[in-house]
């Protein structure tokens, strides 16, 4: 089990109740060490209301397009996106692309 | 008389001196003026600013603004006050009285004007050392690289995925580093795009684009104009570190910046990837070039897509003249009028006679005429119902779901929606 730090920042807390910050515990079945990949499975099977949104977070089984994520402020691609293993007190934000100006 | 006369001479040969010295110093980049020591002694005495060295890289350097809106405005004041040579504004916009709250170098009475016009009239005020070049057009796969070629440095404060997209690659292909920022709502984002050459840009960030239903507009979601205009108060200051020489191909780290209004302030920044190789615009085999970009074979409006509204067939839609006169006045037909707007907005202005159920609501009621009854307890099978949003595009969607989810036989969409009838109908009604 970890307990992390979820943020959903850009307008994506609609989602998730309006809160744009969750404490969350997260279990692994098999006893593995628990990774971003759980995370988002966990954020759509218990955190996510209304089915309707799951759209707005997941495309084609991924975040979706124009939706940045980020594991302790840095860019997940630059961490191994869904295989980074997960350490009690990491901060994951989702963050929404904006465009308006 | 004779006095007057003579200050009078007195004056026109001090103008004249004077705009001969502005003309002067406006094509000559190496060096400064007496006055320009004065106007800029502020700046040029903090250190980091690199003082008359950091202050002639200023005045000779070429920037191009995209957007005088809510971004633009605020970046334009600084970089111009700052001493920045030369400005470019494109914009083909007219001035809104919506958009005074955020946009500020424009007044109620520029209403109606180009906003790269009044831009400019207020920023030869505030600094007629500047030379600024006006480009009324809409930024185009045809005329961006035109526009581009030659500027230093492209600043983004556009409104759309496409034009982004668009921004990025033109910019890639001429080399030049963009400063690109958005906001929307109480919060913003910032970055360097393409810095140098080597940086990454708007693609390797987002190589896909959003879908389009998932993109909001200031006019749509709303914005909070300090909010915005402090993400555009810090793009004059990454400009101006850029100008200055602090970012270097040693230093720069790729980033993106956060900005939250609400609840607390705050603003973060995150570490970004670099450049991708596999980037069809910047990376090793780039697909975008300025031929494809030229040629049109790049569709930015079909890569981002467009949300399709045109959901309900011609029966199933009445003008806001038909609702008023058949449904209103006459009294004819007996109906409820269903506003599916956000809350906030039903708030502000709305029908007494229509009842508020949200989109977002509607939808989640998964077609459960239990739910609907809760919300509408005077619901009959064969009531009829009118549906009206903003523009008369949510409430084609809910029109939809009206017939298709809960099986109610008469829905009709209001076309235009609420502003439509305001306009048309009825202007007494507040319209925001």
């Amino acid at each position: 089990m970890v307990k992390v730090k979820v943020e959903f920042l850009g307008g994506l807390d609609v989602i998730v109740g309006k809160e744009r910050i969750h404490k969350v515990e997260v279990t692994r079945d098999d006893g593995n060490a628990v990774n971003v990949g759980d995370l988002i499975d966990y954020i759509v099977a218990k955190m996510i209301k209304e089915k309707n949104d799951v759209e707005v977070f997941i495309d084609n089984g991924s975040i979706r397009p124009g939706i940045l994520t980020l594991i302790n402020d840095t860019d997940w691609e630059l961490e191994g996106e869904k295989e980074y293993e997960l350490d009690d007190g990491d901060v994951v934000s989702f963050t929404s692309t904006l465009h308006g100006g | 008389m004779e006095q007057l006369r003579k200050e009078i001479e007195n004056l026109r040969e001090e103008n004249a001196k004077l705009r001969s010295q502005l003309s002067e110093s406006k094509v000559n980049n190496e060096s400064l003026s007496l006055t320009e020591y004065q106007r800029y002694g502020r700046q040029m005495i903090v250190e980091e600013s690199g003082g008359l060295r950091g202050q002639l890289e200023l005045k000779s350097t070429r920037i191009v603004v995209v957007g005088a809106g809510g971004l633009g405005c605020p970046s334009l004041q600084y970089l111009v006050g700052a001493g920045v040579g030369h400005i470019g504004i494109v914009d083909n916009d007219t001035v809104e009285a919506s958009n005074l709250h955020r946009q500020t170098l424009h007044d109620t009475s520029r209403v109606g004007t180009l906003k790269c016009e009044s831009a400019k009239q207020k920023l030869n005020l505030l600094n007629p050392f500047v030379d600024i070049k006006t480009y009324p057009v809409r930024l185009t796969s045809e005329n961006a690289f035109e526009i581009f070629d030659g500027y230093n440095y492209v600043l983004d404060c556009t409104d759309s995925p496409a034009t982004r997209y668009l921004v990025n690659d033109v910019a890639v292909s001429l080399g030049i580093t963009v400063i690109s920022a958005s906001g929307v709502g109480t919060e913003g984002q910032l970055c360097i795009l393409n810095f140098k050459n080597q940086g990454p840009c708007y693609r390797c960030f987002y190589p896909t684009p959003p879908p389009p239903n998932s993109v909001s507009s200031c006019s749509e979601g709303g914005v909070i104009g300090p909010c915005i205009g402090l993400v555009g108060v810090m793009m004059a200051i990454e400009t101006l570190k850029l100008i200055y020489g602090v970012y270097t191909i040693e230093n720069f780290k790729p980033f993106l910046m956060s900005y939250s209004g609400f609840p607390q302030q705050s603003l973060r920044v995150f570490k970004m990837r670099g450049k991708q190789t596999t980037c069809k615009c910047c990376g090793s085999d780039p697909k975008i070039t300025k031929e494809t970009i030229e040629s049109g074979e790049i569709n930015y409006t079909e890569f981002c897509g467009q949300r399709n509204y045109n959901v309900c067939s011609a029966d199933e839609r009445i003008t806001v003249k038909q609702y008023h006169s058949e449904y209103i006045e006459s009294l004819e037909k007996d109906h409820i009028l269903i506003d599916v707007r956000p809350s906030h907005h039903y708030d502000i202005s709305h029908f007494q006679h229509s009842i508020n159920i949200p989109l977002k609501e509607l939808k989640n009621m998964h077609g459960s005429l239990d739910k609907l009854k809760e919300r509408i307890p005077q619901l009959q099978e064969n009531t009829n119902l009118v549906v009206l949003c903003r523009f008369g595009n949510d409430s084609q969607l809910a029109t939809r779901i009206f017939k298709d989810e809960f099986k109610i036989k008469s829905v009709k969409d209001v076309k235009g929606g609420f502003f439509k009838y305001i306009d048309n109908i009825n202007q007494d009604i507040p319209k925001y």
